[in-house]
């Protein structure tokens, strides 16, 4: 053996040419290493691929005139991109290779920014600078980011857009469930623009919670909120039977009474369906409220709560009080003041109270509460910050209860803990959190919310949209949100418009919700005679809707305090009221208005103005509008609705001046075939 | 004397193969109980989703004998395009012979055809194809626009929510699934009657003209929308993402 090395090394190396001549071949191989390596790189082989794949295909000049070889780069330094992408995603500007669905091949799909000039990872993530698959998409090298995964794509618009976007539903959704759902009371988040995301829920006050419902009821909500009302945004803490008894003890004692609530109700509670029935109806109730129906679909709005089996749930006394005036209980709720009488009140409250369900409390018995229980439901009351949420009299609202989540979408993947056999990324561990929090540990204290996977992915988009860049960006790469105005209106209409909680529906000067139109211009709309009669008695404009101006049974008084503010003050500088007559237009240009509404622009199919013909019925309907709108409203609605009222349905036409004011002249000539009529209308 | 080493060393192979296989394997089947004859979509069909997203409504497919009577206990296997994901993947049919499944479709538009397997009494694979679709952005985008401006009128179904105009109408609209008309109308004319009407193409005039309250990216979108949703596909509707 050793004879045989001897040799070979003698052979090799024996004299000083064969060695050198050696070590030269050797250097020079492993000079070779370095273009090789680079021949045989990734992008070089994904480069090569897409030329065979586009050789055969109808379009293959094209394309093989657009392609480029090399390492191709998207340089931008004002957003510090430097992305290499494109060397291998080849065809991602090649609209026609839409049939493609082999990466990293696809075209990308159409979106308003354009690739060159904002580049890869800015939305994507992941590292850009890289040019193999594993370094640009994963974070093997414990780079920054690893790519985001698709699903949650919209997170990267929220970084720079902060209000809603039309082509982004999820990350708007994401949004809304975080205010809608309570999540920013316990955790706080603070937008890039300084501000603190607010809460929308409005969790009622617990401190004269004895007033309104009893502690059986308390204990079965405690225990699951959903079983009472599938809509409750309420979560489950997944609490004991000895904690919920605790704490719902402790929750009764500590209740105060409100003067008004307890008092005997001056009127029993009448048992007539029908009547209350249609007094529910005719309040417009469900527009708020939600009712399981008997298929156990839920019909209604979603401001106020599910009012299923609210029988099992209030005190007859409270439930009078509450009709009779919301704002004695809670000055703050979204509730109006209807200004029922004592017999509306007992038809509605007993139609309310006979929604109940026999079930919810039949297993729930309760003993006495001893002291020892109230104090330990007290210590619970607390340790699970029931008070970030509610007003709890003698416990404070806690500073910090929960995690702040405002870079939640930075924090490294270090820190977190996972489950086994989850995927070890921030998305991931966003969305198993969301979903079942107490997985994490038993001990935690974030409750069990009732999200679909569709709503957990929207939360999670928008949590990751909270993170560093976001915050960073200069202002003149972002585009801010319309930001919820505080406006409130001046004066006794202000506190009447407070008490009817008029912007629970109807959005004025950027303030209010969005169920009814916007009442920032109706003074310039409507004609002031319409406005009286209207609020006596709202009757339908809209014949689909199911959601409609209640009626509030509103005095005299009340009504032209009202309609003297609104036609004084919600003017639009656009509308000259008075620059256009009510009547006497020329029969000529009726008559033209007339043909071009049912022939030219075919307003028919969507709005009724003979109702033995016209069945339109996305509009309003347009039988009475000679008294209703004012005539220069109308011409201007004419030229340019969305000018008028963003958003609307109805189409900007880009009409004449001349068509314009036609339609002007027959619809300003439909009008309310005096008061009789009105009257039977009205039925 | 060379037995026991064998025998250890086989003992560790297969310690090794199992804790080595023990990664990758899923979750047993469950054993079915019953057999049936036929399987069929109950809900769930032809649904549309941002891609990479859940589909709104879980998918519910049922189980017949041969007597077309719903079949408990008889299990059901989902499978499609790798990047689908289905809760659960498989399972066996309840008391009324229906497996539930949530589905969240892959992160490239398209569609994709979902497949459902039962074994029937002979112990043979029989299948449900059935077809969802993923919507890119732009689609979503035409999704949103045909909610807030088009299908008051365009989609005769009605809700609660949002009753149809369809019926009201004298001619009626082409629902935008109508894949039969609206696939051979090319996108030019079809941005026509977006833009300028109906009577731009010698139709109704109910249709109205839309070029100035949209924008041209807009149009772009609603017609992408509208080709996503087409049934039966357009010819260049995008992708089919089968399992391979």
């Amino acid at each position: 053996m050793k004879e045989i090395l001897k040799s070979l090394w003698q052979k090799l190396f024996g004299d000083s040419v064969r060695a050198f001549g050696l070590v030269s071949l050797v250097f020079l191989a492993s000079l070779a290493i370095a273009p090789a390596k680079n021949y045989f790189s990734e992008w070089r082989h994904y480069q090569h691929g897409y030329l065979k794949m586009i050789r055969n295909r109808s379009d293959a000049v094209t394309l093989q005139r657009h392609f480029q070889g090399g390492i191709q780069q998207i340089w931008l330094p004002d957003l510090a991109v430097v992305d290499r992408c494109t060397s291998c995603h080849v065809g991602l500007k090649e609209a026609s290779l839409a049939d493609v669905n082999m990466q990293p091949f696809r075209p990308h799909p159409v979106i308003p920014h354009k690739v060159d000039q904002f580049g890869c990872a800015v939305c994507h993530r992941g590292q850009g600078a890289a040019t193999t698959v594993a370094e640009a998409h994963s974070s093997t090298l414990a780079w920054e980011q690893p790519i985001l995964p698709a699903k949650y794509i919209e997170s990267s618009c929220g970084e720079c857009h902060r209000g809603p976007l039309p082509g982004t539903p999820q990350l708007n959704q994401g949004r809304h469930l975080l205010s809608r759902y309570g999540c920013v009371h316990c955790h706080t988040v603070k937008l890039p623009n300084g501000s603190t995301m607010k809460a929308t829920d409005d969790p009622p006050s617990l401190s004269h919670i004895a007033d309104k419902t009893t502690r059986q009821w308390i204990y079965a909500w405690l225990k699951d909120p959903q079983a009472y009302a599938a809509t409750a945004t309420m979560p489950n803490f997944k609490l004991s039977d000895d904690d919920a008894r605790d704490m719902s003890a402790f929750l009764i004692a500590n209740s105060t009474p409100q003067p008004g609530d307890t008092a005997t109700p001056s009127a029993k509670p009448a048992s007539d369906p029908a009547a209350g029935a249609s007094l529910y109806g005719e309040s417009f109730c469900a527009s708020c409220h939600a009712v399981q129906n008997a298929a156990g679909n839920l019909v209604g709005g979603d401001v106020g709560p599910e009012l299923t089996r609210v029988g099992s749930k209030v005190k007859p006394e409270w439930l009078q009080a509450w009709l009779r005036n919301p704002r004695a209980y809670d000055a703050e709720t979204a509730m109006p003041h209807y200004r029922f009488n004592d017999p509306q009140v007992a038809t509605l409250s007993g139609f309310l109270l006979a929604k109940a369900d026999s079930d919810l409390l039949a297993n729930v018995h309760l003993e006495e509460a001893t002291p020892e229980q109230i104090a330990h439901g007290k210590r619970l009351v607390s340790d699970y910050g029931c008070a970030s949420c509610h007003e709890i009299a003698g416990i404070k609202k806690p500073e910090n209860f929960a995690p702040e989540l405002s870079r939640i979408g930075n924090k490294p993947v270090t820190q977190l803990v996972f489950l086994p056999g989850m995927q070890h990324t921030l998305p991931d561990y966003i969305a198993a959190k969301i979903k079942q929090p107490r997985a994490f540990g038993q001990a935690l204290k974030m409750p069990q919310y009732t999200f679909t996977p569709a709503q957990i992915d929207s939360l999670a988009t928008a949590l990751l949209a909270l993170n560093d860049r976001a915050a960073s960006l200069p202002p003149s790469l972002t585009v801010a949100a319309t930001l919820e105005s505080d406006y409130q209106p001046a004066g006794k209409a202000g506190k009447l418009m407070t008490d009817l909680a008029c912007f629970s529906c109807h959005r004025i000067n950027g303030h209010g919700g969005d169920m009814a139109p916007d009442l920032t211009w109706e003074g310039s709309s409507v004609q002031r005679q319409w406005l009286v009669e209207f609020l006596k008695n709202p009757n339908t404009l809209r014949p689909s809707l199911i959601r409609r101006m209640p009626k509030f049974n509103l005095t005299d008084e009340e009504v032209n305090e009202l309609t003297d503010y609104i036609m004084t003050v919600y003017q639009s500088p656009a509308i000259d009221r008075d620059s256009m007559p009510l009547s006497s237009y020329p029969q000529g240009q009726i008559e033209l208005g007339k043909q071009l509404f049912y022939g030219k622009y075919a307003c028919q199919g969507c709005h009724i103005v003979d109702t033995k013909t016209d069945k339109g019925y996305i509009g309003p309907t347009l039988t009475q509008v000679g008294s209703r709108l004012n005539a220069a409203w109308i011409f201007g609605w004419m030229k340019n609705p969305q000018a008028l009222r963003p958003g609307t349905a109805e189409p900007n036409r880009a009409m004449s001046d001349e068509d314009a004011r036609a339609l002007t002249a027959f619809l300003i000539a439909q009008k309310a075939a005096g008061k009789s009529e009105v009257a039977r209308a009205k039925k | 004397m060379t037995r026991p080493p064998l025998a250890i060393v086989t003992l560790l192979a297969a310690v090794l193969v199992t804790s080595c296989s023990h990664k990758t394997a899923s979750a047993p089947l469950p054993t079915p109980t019953a057999f049936g004859a036929a399987i069929v979509e109950t809900s769930g069909e032809k649904q549309t989703a941002q891609a990479g997203t859940a589909l709104p409504q879980p998918l519910v497919v049922q189980v017949n004998d041969d007597q077309g009577a719903a079949l408990p206990g008889a299990l059901v296997e989902f499978s499609a395009a790798p990047e689908v994901i289905f809760d659960p993947a498989n399972g066996l049919t309840d008391s009324s012979g229906q497996v539930t499944t949530n589905v969240t479709l892959g992160n490239l538009a398209g569609r994709y055809p979902l497949t459902a397997l039962t074994t029937n009494k002979a112990r043979k694979k029989i299948a449900l194809t059935i077809e969802e679709t993923a919507l890119g952005y732009q689609q979503t985008l035409g999704r949103q626009l045909n909610e807030q401006y088009c299908e008051r009128c365009h989609n005769p179904e009605s809700t609660v929510e949002r009753v149809s105009n369809f019926d009201n109408l004298e001619i009626k609209p082409h629902p935008f699934t109508d894949g039969d008309t609206l696939n051979k109308i090319g996108d030019a004319d079809l941005t026509a009657i977006i833009s300028h009407g109906g009577p731009a193409l010698n139709k109704s005039a109910l249709m109205p003209a839309w070029g100035s309250t949209l924008g041209k990216s807009d149009i772009q979108a609603l017609i992408s929308y509208i080709r996503a949703i087409s049934d039966p596909p357009y010819r260049n509707a995008g992708p089919v993402y089968g399992p391979n």
